[in-house]
């Protein structure tokens, strides 16, 4: 019998799903912005989880990861609103902004082969900054990006009649725009994760694995680093575009800005925070990384107000402040995140010995 | 050929700010092999108190270059103070922890430090008082201001002092050892932690006196142009050959002319397809070109596999 469907394991799976079927409702109650940022929470384990790829499985450090999230909603954007007149549905938008992005990734991954560490960080981080200055400024002399505005009134996920952006009743039961977004990301997410397990225990995922622990030494084991490498590279991009699509549906605009390298950062920090190439973790630090600032905007005026009496603080500023000790402390007692894989929790620990 | 000499003159003047502040990330990743994220906005810290203290003083009657010469000092302690912290809170105890951990405590601090920096200074553009008359020198058909000579000189000088230092001090020499290898260094009786903090200091006063280079040139700051600047230098750094000396200030220097050259002559090149606003696609251009050539930038030393 399959040893992981114990009767144990299938009451959890079986209570996890009940868990999440629910979640969006009782947490609707507390204001459908609260089933917004948890949306966002989600859309970023995808996006954390797709650069789990790049850097945790196959170890190449890519700080330019948000240009592949903007491909995505950016062939979204254009193939989905008034600006050119075009209004594809979703089932062909989604691949082709995959492939665009899967594109992008190869672009970038093929003259940065030979790059180690820290140089390739640089490149990617110059690579993703070069495709939001492209966002920024393709208005002029032909209006592509619409620069700087961006693109307004793009067309919601639509299937068949059934509409992702509006209420609707469904059973007698009513269902906002958002949660109905939930459900689909919650559905990619679960795509997401099963395509990283399945990566993960594969000849491909071994072949990274051996290529981040010593490139050299899995060269010379007969692994075609070149092609493992591009691999890696463009399957991130692809999971990064799908992810950018679904962020252009959801928001219905899509601008420069929210392409921005700090953005790159903090996917990154999800992964590594909450420890990288371990796909539990990968999400626990994305979800926690993604509601901490929006809890915190909840928090900092009310806390101030019960400690001193007044609000001395900006809060906007505090609520940012909190979050970079946050990371801080967090690394600084769990180096290696908050929930690493066993056998990277045994390699550090021999490490420090 | 005017415009070439302008933007030559205008190219090296922000090449030099570059290179000073490139130095900075080039000790610290020469020593211990960390990028230290924060750099940027320890240099941005440096100009806010700077103007500060010269604001300060201007107003109480103190001739504005003997202001500017404060500004510089305190700045400089400030930035030294912040550098020697920094290293102690968020690189000391993570140097035997994963590669990727400090990296995520530098973007934690520098989160720290911007938003400290908006609390202090709030978060509108600040004016940086002029130090030194701005007089207009022409030569050649180009023009050029006292200020920008003055960035340039002390640019040099500061540079100087820190070559000396490096070359010819027993800290510089145990700089170098620890560099080499620290394990031998350790052995010929240098205190590591010693020399990691060191570069620390030093790569921030540097930092600090491009601050304030910084203020006069543009004559505002605020609390967000850290990191563009410490992004900018970085590439320098890394153009360069990150860990190397010379290759910091030459790639410092050459992205400055990089990007003055590109924004002057872009449009013409191109036929008005792009203007000058794609000025900082060419940093990242570049770097992307020379790395494909050169893996370990321009002066780098072929280093072994740290990935």
């Amino acid at each position: 019998m399959n040893k992981w469907l114990t009767p144990r394991s299938t009451l959890g799976l079986v209570l996890v799903a009940a868990a999440l079927i629910v979640l969006p409702f009782v947490v609707g109650m507390g204001g459908q912005a609260w089933v917004r940022i948890l949306n966002f929470a989600i859309l970023y384990a995808f996006l954390a989880l797709g650069l789990n790829i790049v850097v945790g499985f196959a170890g190449l450090l890519d700080l330019g990861y948000v240009a592949f999230y903007a491909v995505g909603a950016y062939t979204w954007a254009l193939l989905a609103s008034p600006h050119f007149g075009l209004h594809l549905p979703f089932w062909a938008i989604l691949p082709i902004g995959a492939v665009f992005a899967c594109i992008a990734g190869a672009l970038l991954g093929a003259p940065t082969l030979k790059l180690r560490g820290d140089y390739l960080a640089i490149v990617t981080l110059g690579f993703g900054e070069i495709v939001r200055i492209f966002m920024n400024n393709l208005n002029a002399p032909v209006n592509i990006t619409n620069g700087a505005q961006g693109i307004t009134l793009i067309d919601p996920v639509v299937v068949g009649q059934f509409k992702f952006s509006a209420t609707s009743t469904i059973f007698g039961l009513t269902v906002t725009g958002p949660q109905k977004y939930y459900y689909l990301l919650v559905l990619l997410a679960l795509g997401v994760i099963l395509v990283n397990y399945r990566l993960q225990h594969s000849r491909i995922g071994r072949a990274w694995q051996a290529i981040r622990e010593d490139e050299i030494a899995a060269k010379a084991i007969g692994i075609n680093t070149r092609n493992v490498k591009l691999l890696a590279f463009a399957m991130g991009a692809s999971f990064g575009g799908i992810a950018g699509g679904i962020f252009a549906a959801m928001q219905g605009f899509v601008s420069p800005e929210s392409f921005s390298l700090i953005e790159s950062i903090m996917i990154l920090a999800m992964v590594v925070l909450g420890g990288m190439g371990h796909i539990p973790g990968v999400i626990l630090g994305a979800v926690l990384l993604a509601i901490l600032p929006e809890a915190l905007r909840y928090a900092v005026v009310p806390v101030q107000k019960a400690l001193f009496g007044e609000v001395l603080a900006d809060p906007e500023s505090l609520r940012m402040l909190v979050f970079g000790l946050a990371l801080v402390l967090v690394m600084r007692f769990r180096p290696a995140g908050l929930w690493p894989s066993p056998e990277r929790r045994r390699e550090l620990a021999e490490k420090t010995q | 050929m005017d415009i070439l000499f302008q933007q030559i003159i205008n190219g090296l003047v922000q090449g030099s700010i570059y290179a000073m502040v490139a130095l900075g990330y080039t000790m610290v990743y020469g020593i211990m092999g960390l990028i230290n994220f924060a750099h940027g906005e320890v240099v941005m810290i440096g100009t806010l108190v700077a103007i500060s203290i010269v604001t300060l003083l201007v107003q109480s009657g103190m001739p504005p270059a003997l202001a500017g010469a404060f500004g510089v000092a305190g700045a400089a302690l400030v930035c030294m103070a912040l550098g020697w912290s920094l290293e102690r809170i968020a690189y000391r105890p993570l140097r035997r922890a994963q590669r990727l951990a400090p990296l995520i405590t530098a973007i934690g601090m520098s989160i720290v430090l911007q938003n400290l920096a908006m609390m202090i200074w709030g978060r509108n553009y600040m004016t940086f008082p002029p130090l030194i008359e701005k007089t207009q020198y022409e030569f050649a058909g180009a023009a050029f201001t006292s200020v920008q000579v003055m960035i340039v000189v002390v640019a040099a000088l500061s540079m100087s002092g820190l070559l000396l230092l490096v070359y010819r001090t027993r800290l510089g020499m145990a700089m170098r050892a620890t560099a080499q290898n620290p394990a031998v260094a350790g052995l010929m009786g240098v205190n590591a932690n010693r020399i990691i903090s060191s570069a620390f200091v030093v790569g921030s006063a540097l930092g600090a006196i491009a601050g304030v280079m910084v203020g006069t040139y543009y004559e505002v700051a605020h609390y967000q142009m850290g990191f563009m600047l410490g992004l900018k230098a970085f590439t320098a750094a890394v153009l360069g050959g990150i860990g190397n000396f010379a290759g910091a200030m030459a790639g410092g220097v050459l992205l400055g002319l990089i990007e003055a050259l590109g924004a002057g002559y872009i449009g013409d090149l191109t036929g008005g397809f792009f203007g000058s606003h794609y000025q900082d696609i060419f940093a990242f251009a570049v770097l992307i070109l020379v790395l494909m050539f050169r893996p370990s930038g321009l002066f780098g030393e072929k280093t072994g596999d740290r990935a």
